[in-house]
């Protein structure tokens, strides 16, 4: 496909639907929904001022604590559960209630607990993210492949090593899809832990917006959230494509035999 | 002769629990193996080979009976014994480079890394493939990954080489090349290899001895010195009239210990219980 | 090792046991407040008497309503718009880009819009709801068109099998597990969005009970409620799974490999 027609595809619909919604608004002033240049304006004016510093960055913070939290807890926590079969059965039912669980409903438990601050926003994204990197590291850890244990054993490659050479490698695409599931419950977490008993951040000012009727600021609060999203998404796929460049090529053989 | 044999295996015995009862996989395996010696052994499927082999590695605990490796009793898998498996692409570690499988047991032990080098380095050459130290297993083919396999046993400085049945999921002109290979470095080395196959003719090209397993419960059904000359070649010993002669013998044996059925529930004890379903 | 006699099912059962224990034990030993974590006896009586309550069942059929009026939308229009975009070469370029933009960004997002053009009513609950559930299912029916195998299609179109047709015997079976896959992970979704909704926005449910008994300080009553939600959970859960079953059973001569 040439460079033409594949830009074509990349910013066509994209670009329509900002045309689009242009011609909508062109009329008086909608309530609702700002025009793209006020939109754009207000975006520039509210983010890039000081609720960068007072709002954006103790967000991302959180986000990025709890998320750091959550990856190496769920995989410690998952390594250890996925390499007993007793503690396995033994944890199953009970982890399985919690993860039941729809996560927001524990940020008012949790703000009961430790009051409406930066732990407790922590603690929930904690408390809803871990499931899938828990879970999945289990699993990870508990389908190595039986063969390759065996050889391990035979060259007597045990514990610390074990796990370094043998089981985290092995579980590691399993992980990752873990993290990728973990990294938006985290993200609306943050939020929702901020929109429901905040005193700053982006979930809270989006709210502040909202009910204080700045329509343009308030869609700009979601562009901001909209962007973190995507970001995430491109961050964790790049990472995904080194750390699983091994596994890529493994399965692109296996699909060719 | 007095010294002791490398491998000593004595009256093993090996019995499975399964759901409904006991399936008794081998009943009475003894025969030794001497230093430097490659014995093959051969037997119709889900004769115990399997078993027998990973009660040697010490992957599995023999219900009863003895194996003591250099006169001391196997407890778990001991140290000097490398392992080869049929299954070649899944005992290659697919996250590590050609070079890194085969450096990996050594780097475990500790061994200093410029000792480690000259160590992988000879291996790779010994099978041939010092030029692809830094590809991935599943880029080479199944000839190569096993190849891979050998070095990685090999650069380890195993008193005693196991394997299990290494060249059955390979092509007929690459197993050829592959059974010289293991000739050669058996010459080259001096180890002690145990071959375990289910081919007839590879068993008697390689052996200096070759064991024949009976039907489950197994036991030791025959056990016959191979005297073909020291030097084999794939086409002159094969249509040679010895190894005509021992051939027929082994196939004769083996015939019988098929025919002989086995007692007791018959189950391929290479049969796995199918992997739990996954869940998201 | 003495464990391999122990049976799992029965080790799982400790397990709950043990949990149990500990919950009823900790706040009763002082280990932690009171007012922080009831004991375990508390929280289940609460939740029995809530059982006995008109009110608490109108809640949750509040919630429930939200959830299964937005799963069943969010299902259809996935179906419809995947199967569309998946079946043309171009719609599938050409939305590339658009649907890799909208898909990460978190439905909360959405709550100021939905409060502002909504209210305080089931409709924002079922716009959250919608919205999330609908990215579920529509990647899950990408991916099921797009494993559609080329070979069956082509032989389909020379034995002269119109598009119809064509995407009865050759798409749907192939779809079908992915569909069922997106709709098990939308389910859980909606319950989640659901919840929220009610909890940040205050449409009428559980969620908004939640947050209640938080601000009023019935904290057993609370903890009551949360249970709950894992409880319709857990029930939700099984029921995709009974679901998966019987579909894919009836369909396993067919199916390819599944999604996680």
């Amino acid at each position: 496909m040439s460079i033409l027609k594949r830009t074509g595809y990349f910013v066509g619909l994209p670009l329509l639907l900002v045309i689009a919604w242009w011609a909508l608004t062109l009329g008086p002033t909608n309530f609702y929904v700002p025009t793209p240049q006020k939109l754009a304006e207000t975006f520039w004016k509210v983010w890039t001022g000081e609720r960068f510093f007072t709002d954006f960055l103790p967000s991302i913070a959180r986000l990025l604590i709890g998320l750091v939290v959550t990856i190496v807890l769920g995989i410690v926590l998952g390594v250890l559960i996925g390499s007993y079969r007793w503690l396995r059965s033994l944890t199953e039912p009970v982890l399985e209630f919690f993860r039941a669980i729809p996560p927001p409903v524990l940020v008012p438990l949790f703000m009961l607990i430790i009051g409406a601050n930066d732990q407790m926003r922590i603690v929930v994204i904690v408390s809803g993210a871990i499931w899938p990197v828990l879970l999945n590291t289990v699993e990870g850890v508990r389908a190595v492949d039986q063969v390759l244990t065996n050889t391990s054993r035979t060259y007597r490659i045990d514990g610390f090593a074990r796990l370094r050479y043998l089981v985290l490698p092995a579980a590691t695409p399993q992980i990752m899809t873990g993290i990728r599931q973990s990294l938006s419950i985290g993200l609306i977490l943050m939020v929702i832990s901020e929109m429901f008993g905040g005193s700053s951040g982006l979930g809270f000012t989006i709210v502040l917006f909202q009910r204080g009727f700045a329509i343009p600021e308030m869609w700009s609060g979601i562009v901001v959230l909209g962007l973190i999203g995507i970001a995430l998404s491109l961050i964790s796929k790049a990472i995904e494509r080194r750390v699983l460049r091994w596994y890529h090529g493994l399965k692109e053989v296996q699909r060719d035999s | 002769m007095t010294t002791t044999p490398m491998l000593s295996i004595k009256k093993l015995k090996k019995v499975y629990q399964v759901a409904d009862g006991e399936i008794e996989a081998v009943r009475d395996l003894t025969f030794d193996v001497a230093d430097g010696e490659l014995i093959c052994i051969v037997g119709p499927s889900g004769a115990g080979k399997t078993t027998l082999l990973k009660c040697i590695a010490g992957l599995l605990t023999p219900t009863s009976g003895t194996i003591d490796l250099a006169g001391s009793p196997v407890v778990g898998p001991p140290k000097a014994m490398a392992v080869v498996f049929q299954e070649y692409g899944r005992s290659l570690f697919p996250w590590m480079t050609v070079r890194a499988n085969v450096e990996l047991p050594l780097k475990n032990q500790g061994v200093p890394k410029a000792e480690r080098d000259t160590l992988v380095d000879n291996a790779l050459e010994a099978v041939e493939l010092e030029h692809v130290p830094k590809s991935y297993p599943w880029q080479l083919s199944g000839g190569m990954q096993q190849r891979v396999a050998i070095a990685r046993a090999v650069a380890y400085r195993p008193k005693v080489l196991l394997m299990d049945e290494p060249f059955a999921a390979v092509d007929a002109q690459t197993r050829a090349d592959l059974e010289d290979l293991i000739r050669n470095i058996w010459h080259k080395l001096g180890v002690t290899i145990l071959f375990i196959t289910h081919d007839i003719d590879e068993s008697v090209y390689l052996g200096q001895r070759v064991i024949m397993l009976s039907n489950s419960p197994t036991v030791v059904q025959d056990d016959l010195t191979i005297d073909l000359p020291d030097v084999r070649d794939q086409l002159e010993t094969r249509s040679s009239k010895r190894f005509a002669e021992l051939r027929s013998h082994v196939y004769e044996q083996i015939q019988l210990a098929k025919a002989s059925k086995p007692t007791g529930a018959v189950i391929a004890q290479k049969t796995r219980r199918p992997a739990k379903a996954r869940r998201s | 090792m003495l464990s391999k006699r122990v049976s799992g099912p029965a080790l799982g059962f400790v397990g709950i046991l043990l949990f149990l224990l500990a919950w009823e034990a900790a706040p009763r030993l002082g280990l932690v407040q009171e007012r922080f974590l009831p004991p375990a006896s508390k929280v289940l009586a609460a939740l029995v008497d809530y059982f006995g309550q008109a009110a608490f069942w109108r809640d949750t059929g509040e919630t429930m309503l939200a959830w299964g009026i937005g799963l069943a939308v969010s299902i259809i229009a996935a179906v419809i718009l995947g199967l569309v975009i998946g079946s043309s070469s171009f719609l599938g370029k050409a939305t590339y880009t658009t649907i890799e933009f909208l898909r990460p960004i978190p439905s909360v997002a959405l709550i100021p819009l939905a409060v502002l053009l909504l209210g305080v009513k089931i409709e924002s609950s079922l716009l959250l709801v919608i919205y999330a559930s609908f990215w579920q299912v529509l990647l899950q029916v990408l991916y099921g068109v797009a494993d559609v195998d080329p070979v069956a299609d082509n032989t389909a179109r020379s034995y002269g099998l119109g598009p119809l047709a064509r995407a009865r015997y050759v798409v749907w079976p192939t779809v079908l597990p992915y569909l069922i896959t997106g709709i098990r992970l939308a389910s859980a979704v909606a319950l989640i969005l659901a919840i929220t909704a009610e909890l940040v926005i205050g449409s009428p449910g559980l969620g908004y009970q939640i947050a209640l008994t938080q601000s009023g300080g019935a904290v057993p009553e609370m903890y009551a409620l949360i249970v709950a939600t894992g409880i319709i959970g857990i029930l939700i859960n099984l029921g995709m799974r009974l679901l998966e079953r019987r579909v894919l059973a009836w369909h396993s001569s067919i199916r390819s490999e599944v999604v996680a």
